[in-house]
């Protein structure tokens, strides 16, 4: 259910920065920017794997307001990840008056991200019940839905109880099965929808449509499973006693 | 920020297990920066996901268990998907290993479940519920033998 994907991405260490291990203000910087967060088409970003490659460090004078002023390209590229301990003085900058040098360096890295495969078996536990279906949760990630056409058959939704069950039907007739929270669920991830949370005006086509404005918060990356095959479902309906 | 490969590589719950549990002691040694707000999504994430993950089969596994384990599979021709699933949840019945081998009926004999079955349950290590079970079993194994 991990994947390892390939980014690369611009991060920019301000002076105070500058004394601790290079390696570890840009992990730190990267981690920052992407754990625990999706991105869209990619997944969950979980933590940094490795940085790969930088390239083209930048070095310029000041920051703040003005981004007019010229980068001047760093000419100790590699060097930069071999110093120790660097101060700003050593490193070949330009600096006026009362501006601060900063670094601004393009890095090639891999980040573990949780994206699992279309029709992958994964475990997790029923957050609970609605008419929309079988909430789940794998405790890092929240957000998979069983829709009540894919739970196994036939299944009915307990008004009182607010929860699913499944008819399981023998030759004594019918035994109710409830799918209850706190559970272990087993399902299959049957499709995936990313929505462009991003807060730039209208979605655009291709996000997850829906004919009704959503008045809540919707989640960026969402799973559907499907629990309707042999094995699917409670792991105590299928473990031999 | 540009993604150049969204799927550069597959990793086993195992590596990632074996990367979060290796980040956490780093982040322990090093101390202070651990509670700055920049570092809670970290926190959590890392904290939920090795969670989850020590709760499966794979909280177990070493190295050289998984290249075993990689070596004994060559010969049952499964994809890569499908080891990977094999390695993470550790099947123990035939219903199991029809979930996670496509076209298993048409691809696989009984005897050739049974004998993935043996490998899988034989190579890979029990995971943590599983073996509460077996101790729990050997326990009421000790009751009923009072000898």
């Amino acid at each position: 259910m991990f994947v390892l994907v390939e980014m690369v991405d611009t991060v920019r260490i301000p002076p105070w920065q500058f004394e601790r291990k290079l390696n570890d203000s840009i992990a730190e910087e990267l981690n920052k920017k992407l754990a625990n967060k999706v991105v869209y088409n990619v997944g969950l970003c979980i933590c940094l794997f490795d940085i790969t490659k930088l390239e083209d460090a930048y070095v310029f004078p000041g920051d703040g307001a003005s981004h007019t002023k010229e980068k001047q390209p760093c000419t100790c590229q590699q060097s930069l990840l071999m110093l120790p301990a660097p101060s700003p003085w050593q490193l070949p900058i330009y600096f006026l008056a009362l501006d601060l040098p900063i670094l601004d360096i393009l890095f090639h890295f891999r980040y573990v991200v949780f994206h699992p495969f279309l029709d992958e078996i994964l475990i997790g536990k029923i957050k609970g019940c609605s008419p929309e279906g079988v909430h789940v949760s794998l405790g890092f990630f929240d957000d998979i839905l069983i829709p009540p056409e894919s739970l196994q058959q036939p299944a009915k939704f307990d008004e009182a109880e607010q929860v699913w069950v499944w008819e399981y039907e023998t030759e004594e007739g019918a035994h109710d099965l409830y799918m209850d929270t706190g559970e272990e669920i087993r399902f299959r991830v049957v499709d995936e929808s990313f929505v462009d949370t991003s807060p730039t005006g209208p979605s655009s086509a291709e996000a997850t449509s829906s004919s009704e404005e959503l008045p809540k918060k919707e989640a960026p990356y969402t799973l559907v499973g499907s629990i309707s095959e042999p094995g699917l479902g409670l792991l105590s309906w299928w473990t031999s006693s | 920020m540009e993604v150049k490969d969204a799927n550069s590589a597959l990793l086993s719950n195992y590596e990632v297990f074996q990367l979060l549990t290796d980040l956490k002691e780093q982040r322990k040694e090093s101390g202070k920066n651990k509670h700055s707000s920049g570092q809670q999504n970290l926190n959590t994430i890392t904290y939920e996901t090795l969670k989850y993950i020590s709760k499966t089969p794979c909280r177990h596994q070493s190295p050289e268990i998984v290249r075993e384990f990689l070596t004994a599979m060559k010969s049952h021709k499964l994809t890569k998907a499908e080891k990977l699933q094999l390695l993470n949840h550790r099947p123990m019945t035939a219903v199991e290993i029809q979930l996670m081998v496509e076209e298993s009926e048409e691809r696989l004999t009984e005897e050739q479940i049974e004998a993935l079955l043996h490998t899988v349950t034989s190579i890979l290590p029990a995971g943590p519920e599983a073996e509460q079970k077996k101790n729990m079993d050997d326990v009421t194994m000790d009751e009923e033998d009072p000898a």
